[in-house]
This record gives structure tokens, sequence and C-alpha cells, in this order.
């Protein structure tokens, strides 16, 4: 349980923490919150021979609406995000996201950029960034900035569209006006833990009819699952919990999740069937 | 002048004096004791593979690394019993030439620091031909079966221990029954996952020979005995220390072949060595329990007395025997005590014990227990659903009530309460009102159950009882060898000579609370407070030998040794006070640290007593010793403590998640010398019960390697999976304990999950789903639930289609 061998530096801002990674990309690793990263490397199944700090770097945290879009910087921590004062259906679905996040010490520590980056197909925030198709913003020494859209970014388990010089700064999502509703329910054997599947969605209904339906999955394939099917049995329907629950169907007939020692395939099916609805439970008052 | 009775330390709920230290982070545990010291470490190459030959073993110049080879001199680890159907086998310290389960340790590297030894370990090649490994009692037991130890086997194959019971009458009554009531039930493999995991630190001393081990452990001077034994060497060469231990359940009452490897490198380099357990080694390599699956069937009469159990008890038992209890301890206890509380006559058993290449198995907080009353009280609830019997009518009916008993093993249960504490669980339940609230649930779709268990749980029991395990044997010129009778426990009582009390006990507490509950047992006969009273204890060069602290025995054992110490050292000050005062001994009151003759009202303060014991010894009346000392030893035959637990759960059929959303414990141990510890002891057992019922299990794969070895994959409960426990005391004293005290360690773990898998088992009845193997975990709920709606849609369809 101890890691191996890796030499710290810890600099000031993101231009040098960006000369730093360029020096070494591949065998090096940004180190925001660590709540994946440093036990990753106690086991040494991550042996990165550099950690890049970021900690000190100023600028790189906090919440800001702009124009009819919400930036969340990347080292943003997960309690702030549970903490949010932002009475919109995307503050709503963030807070409650945050609050699914493993344990009080580990919300105070880890990151919403760093969970982002990790890249766990059933992390809360991959999940959202999913959902809302959200924009990732990265820098690197040799290419500045480039932004890339979820659909492109997260491409399998532990596996980003970011290469190994970047540094993700920031994540744009849209700011969902009030006739959307959204929401997030979990399955984990114990509180805390990460979930086996996790069902979010944010439908806009307007006068009763489904105007923008968008479903995504966790747990269900190695990267946030939009589900296609249900978004299609939803859009321009009218509202019903019958509806929901077709929506859920298809869903968990559209999905081929993996198995193991948490549950098989058809019991991640079934988990999709029951959370979707209650994800999207109160979606219409 | 009336005698004014002078109130009693005991039975008072007293703050812990174990917990200030620990909670301001002044605890010393073995990681402590090695980050205080230069000492190399310890790392262990553990075979990935479960049974194999080695071909080779490899490491880079540099590497200190330790085999098999460099162990000449150094023995092997035998734990056996005197029974004729038990099979012998050795434990090496380091694998020679075989490896038997995924963990095993194969070599041992020594660096200066953890990460570095870690460095070493990676660069240790382990070359081993695999065999096809035994996993399973069925591949195990079968013929031209594979052995996991090349020895004889009389029986079975790689059956080690085969205990057989089978009363006279059993046929007849067995085959005349109304009503036979069968239910297989079973455990999955636990961690007992001690918070702390292994640890140990050897320190040599140079000046006298000597090595203190500091060893996270339950019973230091049995450990000493069997490192000594191992590596040849005297018992005196040697010094253990238990410092603070983070919880043991069982797990740490065995000898670790890594702790003998530390030892025995500390010596041979002449330098202190540190070896600190990672959690996954503690999972793969630090003993599981509890892999059992028992087949038991009732006879019943029409009216529902049960006259006669049958049963086949198969357990799992790994691939070494764990000194010093062996491999025999959980099926000899399952078929010693399976019938429990009910007052059988007729017992017809076949308890085994089989090797597999799975890490071994030791004591787990309830040894078999939890599993044998899973079978009892499932027993009970499909017989009271076959019978048509309210579940809580049969048990009341078939509970015993007239003591001493003698079960059909031929235990003898002594002064319980099975029955009251049935009455009042069951009233504390409030089933009627529970049935309503049930009736309301099913009506919104939502699933709730109630279960009972009723149990008895063995304690504080001493030599007898654990020499009942063997075949009765003689003593003869040579010691009898490798057989181990623990039991007795020992203390050493003083009052120094300003008064001040210290007692050395063989027992080793490590969390419990003794030290706060045994100081309250002395103050009461010393009439000192228990501030007072000092508990020396986990050090074999300041304590008497003793057997340690393990299976619910300490306040029973060591308790009644402190209190007949300390009545031997209140019956010397009285006769000192006497002296002084006038009367009898007899007439002295030891109260508020004084003596006070009951009729006179004069009074000595102990401390004058003591200091004039020691300083002013030519003046003591009788020429007594000059010293106010006592040594007592208790070794009672054992009692049982009993209760009744209840758990109401919600079952949620679209996720087979089980929220355990009540839980109520009717428990009888005797006299609470301190019932804020007696309680703290009830909820942690309660809570492992729920993990074992719901959340943990090891689980292998088909080629013998263990998956789950973070807590990512086991998974204890947390508080937030737990409900608040509520708990009702009675106090049926036994005179198998002096103190009036039973053991409560184990009880909560006993109960809980049989309360919990009935409870299930009614939330789910009408879907046909009952829960006998456990955990019943979401994922297997749910697919059982998946099945169950399927049959009655198809059923349902049929129906429509024929009408």
């Amino acid at each position: 349980m101890k890691p191996a061998n890796f030499e710290y530096v810890r600099p000031a801002s993101l231009e040098e923490a960006l000369v730093e990674l360029a020096k070494d990309p591949d065998e090096s690793k940004v180190l925001a919150g660590g709540q994946s990263l440093v036990p990753m490397m106690n086991f040494r199944l991550a042996r990165p021979e550099r950690l890049i700090d970021i900690n000190r770097i100023p600028l790189l945290e906090g919440v800001e609406s702009v124009g009819d879009r919400v930036v969340i910087r990347a080292r943003t921590r997960h309690l702030a995000l549970q903490n949010l004062s932002m009475s919109t259906p995307l503050g709503s679905l963030l807070r409650t996201g945050a609050a699914h996040v493993g344990h009080l010490p580990i919300r105070t520590r880890g990151t919403f950029g760093g969970s982002i980056a990790h890249c766990d197909a059933a992390s809360e925030w991959c999940l959202v960034a999913g959902l809302l198709d959200a924009e990732m913003t990265v820098r690197s020494q040799a290419r500045g900035t480039r932004t890339i859209p979820a659909s492109d970014f997260f491409w399998s388990i532990f596996t980003t569209a970011m290469e190994p010089d970047e540094i993700l700064t920031e994540v744009s999502l849209p700011a969902l006006d009030d006739s959307y509703r959204t929401g997030i329910a979990e399955f984990a054997r114990r509180a805390g833990d990460f979930a086996i599947v996790a069902a979010t969605g944010a439908v806009q209904v307007v006068d009763g009819v489904v105007r923008d339906a968008r479903v995504c999955l966790g747990g269900v394939s190695e990267v946030p699952f939009r589900s296609a099917a249900a978004e299609q049995v939803l859009l321009g329907q009218e509202w019903s919990p019958r509806l929901l629950r077709d929506a859920a169907e298809a869903a968990a007939d559209e999905v081929d999740p993996p198995s193991d020692s948490h549950g098989d395939g058809e019991y991640r099916r079934d988990l999709v069937r029951a959370l979707l609805p209650r994800a999207l439970a109160g979606a219409v008052r | 002048m009336t005698a004014v009775e002078p109130p009693s330390w005991t039975g008072r709920s007293l703050p812990r004096v174990e917990d200030p230290s620990i909670l301001r982070g002044h605890g010393r545990y073995v990681a402590d004791v090695a980050s205080q010291d230069r000492c190399w470490y310890a790392k262990f190459v553990r075979s990935s593979i479960a049974a194999g030959r080695i071909v080779g073993i490899t490491a880079p110049p540099g590497v200190r690394i330790y085999t098999a080879a460099d162990l000449d001199g150094v023995g092997e680890i035998v734990a056996s019993l005197a029974r004729p159907d038990f099979v012998t086998t050795s434990q090496p310290i380091l694998a020679r030439d075989v490896v038997r389960f995924v963990g095993e340790p194969v070599a041992m590297v020594l660096a200066e620091t953890e990460a570095e030894a870690e460095d070493a370990l990676e660069r240790v090649v382990v070359e081993i031909e695999p065999l096809p490994a035994v996993l399973s009692v069925a591949d195990a037991t079968a013929d031209q079966a594979r052995l996991v130890h090349d020895v004889d086997f009389p029986g079975d194959p790689n059956t080690v221990v085969d205990g057989r019971i089978h009363t006279p009458g059993f046929d007849e009554v067995f085959a005349a029954a109304a009503h036979r009531v069968s239910v297989q039930v079973g455990s999955a493999r636990q961690s007992a996952m001690p918070l702390e995991a292994r640890a140990s630190h050897a320190a040599y001393d140079p000046a006298t020979g000597r090595t203190t081990l500091h060893v996270t452990t339950q019973m230091p001077h049995v450990i000493r005995t069997g490192l000594a034994d191992v590596l040849g060497i005297r018992e005196d060469d040697l010094r253990v220390i238990a410092p603070d231990v983070g919880g043991g359940f069982g797990a740490k009452m065995a000898l670790a072949r890594e702790d003998v490897m530390v030892v025995h490198a500390a010596r041979r380099l002449r330098r202190n060595i540190a070896w600190i357990e990672t959690r996954e080694e503690n999972f793969m390599a630090a003993w599981h329990s509890r892999e059992q699956v028992y087949d038991v069937e009732g006879a019943f009469t029409e009216d529902g007395d049960l006259l006669a159990v049958r049963a086949d008890l198969r357990c799992d038992v790994g691939a070494y025997s764990c000194y010093p209890v062996t491999y025999g301890v959980e099926p000899l206890m399952a078929m010693a005590e399976l019938t429990g509380p009910y007052a059988v006559r007729e017992y017809s058993v076949r308890s085994r014990a089989v090797l597999s290449n799975k890490c071994p198995i030791a004591p787990y907080r309830g040894v078999s227990r939890p599993v044998q009353v899973l079978a009892m009280e499932r027993l009970m609830d499909v017989a009271a659903r076959q019978l048509d019997i309210d579940p809580v009518d049969l048990r009341m009916r078939n509970l015993v009530h007239e003591f001493p008993h003698r079960i059909p093993s031929g235990l003898v249960l002594d002064n319980a309460s099975h029955r009251q504490t049935l009455a009042v669980a069951a009233e504390m339940a409030d089933v009627a009102d529970f049935r309503r609230r049930q009736r309301a649930a099913r009506g919104e779709g939502r699933l709730l159950g109630i279960g009972f268990s009723s149990f008895a749980e063995r304690t504080g029991y001493g030599t007898p009882a654990f020499a009942a395990r063997s075949a009765p044997f003689e003593l003869k010129p040579s010691a009898v060898a490798d057989v181990i009778t623990p039991g007795f426990e020992r203390v050493v009582l003083a009052m120094d000579s300003s008064a001040g009390v210290t007692v050395r006990i063989g027992a080793s507490p490590h969390g419990q609370g003794l030290r706060t509950a045994l100081a309250q047992v002395i103050s009461d006969e010393l009439g000192v407070s228990p501030g007072e009273v000092r508990v020396i204890h986990s050090d074999t060069d300041a304590t008497p030998y003793g057997w340690g602290s393990f299976a619910s025995r300490a306040m029973v054992l060591a308790g009644g040794a402190s209190m007949l110490a300390a009545r031997e050292l209140a019956g010397r000050l009285r006769t000192l006070a006497s002296s002084r005062l006038g009367g009898l001994p007899g007439d002295i009151d030891l109260s508020d640290g004084e003596a006070r003759h009951r009729e006179t009202g004069e009074s000595v303060p102990l401390f004058v007593l003591a200091r004039d014991t020691y300083h002013s010894s030519h003046l003591i009346p009788d020429k007594g010793e000059p010293a106010l000392e006592a040594t007592a030893t208790y070794d009672p035959s054992g009692t049982f403590a009993n209760a009744c637990h209840v758990a109401e759960v919600e079952v949620d059929p679209a996720t087979g998640a089980v929220a355990v959303t009540r839980f109520l414990v009717a428990e009888d141990a005797g006299r609470l010398v301190n019932p804020a510890i007696v309680d703290g002891q009830i909820q942690g057992g309660v809570v492992q019960g729920i993990a074992n019922a719901l959340f943990e299990e090891l689980i292998y794969d088909d080629r013998g390697v263990l998956v789950t070895t973070s807590l990512m994959d086991y998974l204890p409960p947390t508080l937030h999976e737990v409900p608040d426990i509520e708990i009702a005391h009675l106090e049926t004293t036994s005179p198998q304990s002096v103190t009036g005290a039973k053991g409560v360690g184990e009880g909560g773990t006993i109960g809980a999950p049989a309360a919990i898998a009935n409870a299930v088992s009614d939330a789910l009845g009408h879907l046909g789903i009952a829960v006998d193997h456990i955990p019943a975990t979401p994922h297997r709920l749910r697919t059982a639930i998946r099945s169950a709606q399927a049959a009655q849609a198809a059923d349902k369809t049929d129906r429509e289609t024929a009408s």
C-alpha cells in the first residue's frame, strides 16, 4: 500500500503546470483531489513517474453563468456543487448528483473535473456531462486551448479524448430553463459506494408534451450511455408515469450491460427499469 | 447500628477507562511501535495460484529474500486434536515445494522502508506449475479427489474431521413422527475483517539475546508458546506484547506464519523487523470463516413438538489447521450445539471439516453458531408454515424451560430464560400491529417482513469444554504433543503499599472494555473505587499464563478469577483490620477505601493497613506475609447466555435491496457488570450479523483466485445500513459463573442472520421465496423475484386462457 517512487511538482500557475506536464506527458499525472488517483497509486495500479499537483493554481475553482451556459471550473470540489445556490433545474441536478458522490471526506477533496478526466462510467459527473452534451475545455502547452463535446470526449473506461499533455480546465453545460425537469437515481449496495447502475434524465415538458428528452445511464457500458431508445419513446409524447415506464423498458432493452460480482447483465437491466422512473419521478409537477 | 449496604460498582454503566486515550489519538498499535523504530520491513511474496508445485523462485541481486530453503531448524505449525476422526496436517512457515491457496506465503523480502519492501516484492519471480484446485466440499470428497495434503485419510478424501452422534432412540422416533420438515442453509465465506489488519514488530536485544514481539493478537501467551515450539527456542527467549489491538473477532487468535518469519529474521539478523499487513493480504491470507452448508431435518408431532433432529453439517475449512484451536472448531461446535435451546431428545448428526485450496479458516465471532441458528430458526419458520402454527407459538412450545437440561449432544443448559426472552421480544415487536402495517404496505406494493431468532449462546467455558473436543487422554511421561486444551484463567492481584490495586491477568482484552469491568468487580470486593484498580494485561513478562480473550469468556473467566482473588485479598484485609478494630474478620466491612467494624462503626483506612503491611511488617500481628497479594484461577465448565432477536425488513422488489428497518434484542447475559459495555457488545455483534445476512461475501473464481480483495468488493455495512438496535435485558444467573455474568461477546452476530433471513422470507413468502443461504444480496433476491413474478404471470395467463 505504498506507491512506487515518483517525482512531485506543485506549480503555482496553469502555464507552469502545462510546461511541467509537457516535459514527460506519458509518465506524468495531474493531481487534483486525488480520490481515485492516490488509491490507485497505493495499489500500484497507477505508477506515474511524475505528479503535477494543481491544487495551488488560482482560478481553477468555481461555477459561473455565461449567457445560456454554465461553466464549472475543473477543480471545483464536489462539496461546492452540493452546496450550490442555483435555483434552476441544472442546479438541482448538480446538487443531487454531488450528494451521491462517495462520503463527505471524498466530497470535500475530490473534484468535478478530476472525476470527468478520470472517466469512470458510473461516476455522476460523467453521466451529467453525457446527459447535457457538456463541452470540455482542455489546454496544453503545445496546442493551446481546444473544446471537446461529450460525445467525442468519453472513449472507454478510464480513457478520454484528452492528450497526455493536456489539462482539463473547465466544463460548460447548458443552463436549462425552468421548462426542464432533471433527476438522478442510483443503486449501490451501501450509501456512498460506486453505483452499480445510475440513471439521469432531463426532460422539457411544455403543455404536458415532452419537447426535449435526455436520458443517460451509468454502469451499463464503458462510457456514459445516452439511451436514444428511451429518448425516442419520450419525445413528442404526452407526459405520464406510463410513458416513463415505457421509456425505462426501452432503455433496458437497448443496453447490453456487463456482469461482475455485484450483479449480472440481466440484473443491471432490471436496475435500469427501476431507476429511470425514479430519476424522473418528480419531473412534472 | 444497622449495616448499610454499600452502593455496588457492578451494574453501573461507567465510562470505559480504555476510551479516552484511543479517542485522543494516543492509542499505540503495532504500526506505531514500528514507526518509532528504525526497523526493517518485511513483505511476503504470496502464491497467485490456488494449487501447484513451486518450480522456481528468483530475485535479482540486491533483493533480500528468504524462502523455505532458508528455514533450517524451523519447524512447522501443527494444530491437532486427540480424536479418532481427526486427520492432522501441518503448516510450513513458507510454502515448501507446493502451494495450497492463493495468498499463501512463498517467500519473505526485507527492506529498509515499506515502500522499498514493496519494490522488492515486485522483483521476485515465482514460477508455479498449477495443479487442479480443490474448491468445493463436493469436489474434495469425491472418489479419486485430489488431496490437498498428502496424508492418509481414513474416511472420505480431504475430510479432516468427521464427527457423529446418533442417539439410541433416534431411528424409531424419527420414522414414526407425524411431520418431517427439512431445510438446507448455508453461509458464504466471511472475513472477520478487523479494522487493524495483522501486524508484528520483533525487536532483538543484543544485551539479553531476547526478542520482544509486539503483535496484534488476542492470545499473547499461547502465541509465545507456538512461536517458541516452531522456532525450537525457549519460551523465555521471547517476550510477547499485544499493544492496542484494533479488533480481533477471532481472526487474531491464530499463530501467523508471517509472525514466525518476523521473529526468526530478527533473531538471525539481530535487527528489528516489522510487518504491517495490507487489507488485500488480510482478505487473501488472514483467515476466513463460515463457509458452511447444513442439511437439517426435524421430526415433529401433529401438535408441533420437535422430537428429533437429523443433520449433515459440512464446513469448508480451507488448506490448513489454525493453531491452537484447529480446523475442528466450526464442525465440532456445530455438532455439539446445533439443537440449541430446543427440547429435542433424539439427534443424529454427521459433522465434517473438509479441506480445500482456499484460505484456512479460524474462529470468527460466533464461529459456526450463526449458521446453526440459521438452520434451527429457518426450520422453525418452515415448520410453522407447514404445520400451520404461529412461529412464535411453535418456538414457545419447544423451548427448554426446566433447568438444568441435558441436550442430546450431552451439553447441559444451565439456568436460562428462553421462553421469557421470546415473550419479551414478541411483546416489543407487537406482531399484531406489524401484520397490520405489513398488509397496508402490501396495498402500496411495498414488501415488509418480520423474523424471529431464539438461541442459546454457550459462553465462559474453561478446560472441561475444550477437553470434550478430544477423546479422553491421560498424562504420560512425555508431554501430550500438539494437543492443546485451552480454558482456565488465572489472575494475580496485589495491593501496593499505598493501597493501589493492580491485577495481572492472562486474558488479553482488545477493545471489549474488560479493564473497566474487572475494576468494577474488584472494587466491590475490596471496597475501593474502580479508578484505583489497574488491570495489567497482554504482556507475557508481566502477566500469568492465560489463554487470552475469545469465545465470550473473559468477563466470566478473568472476571471470576478476579472476584475470587479479590475475595481472598479482602479476607486478608479484614483479618488485619479486625486485629486493629477488635472483633472477628467477619465483623469488618470494606467500603470507601476503609475497613469498618460493622457494630462499633470504627474504621481504619486501607492505606494504613497497606502501608503497615509493607513498612511495619515486623509488627504484623499474625506474622503473615509482608505483602497484600492473592492469586486465583477460575475454570468453569461453561454457561449459556440466551436471547431472542427480531428483525423487521423492507424489500424493494424492483432492486432486490433489503433495508433492516427495526432490530430488537431481548438478551439474557446474566448479571450486567457494565450495561453500557454489554449493549455495545450486542450492537457491534448485530452489525456483523447483518453483514453476514445481507452484505459480506468472500468470492473465489473457478480457478481458486479470490475476487473480493478490497473494500470496494467486500462490503461491511456502514451506519447508513444499520438501524437503531433496541435492547431489553433479563438477568438469569448461573452457578457456572461466580460473578453471575454470562458471556455476551458473540450473541449479536449469532442471532441476527437468522432473524433477518426469516424476515426477508416473510416479506417474500407470497412469491414462494425463502432465504436459506446468506448473504441475501440484492442481485440474488431480485433474480429470485424476477423468476417468481414471471412464473406468476405465466400462471395467470394460463388461467385466463383456460377460462
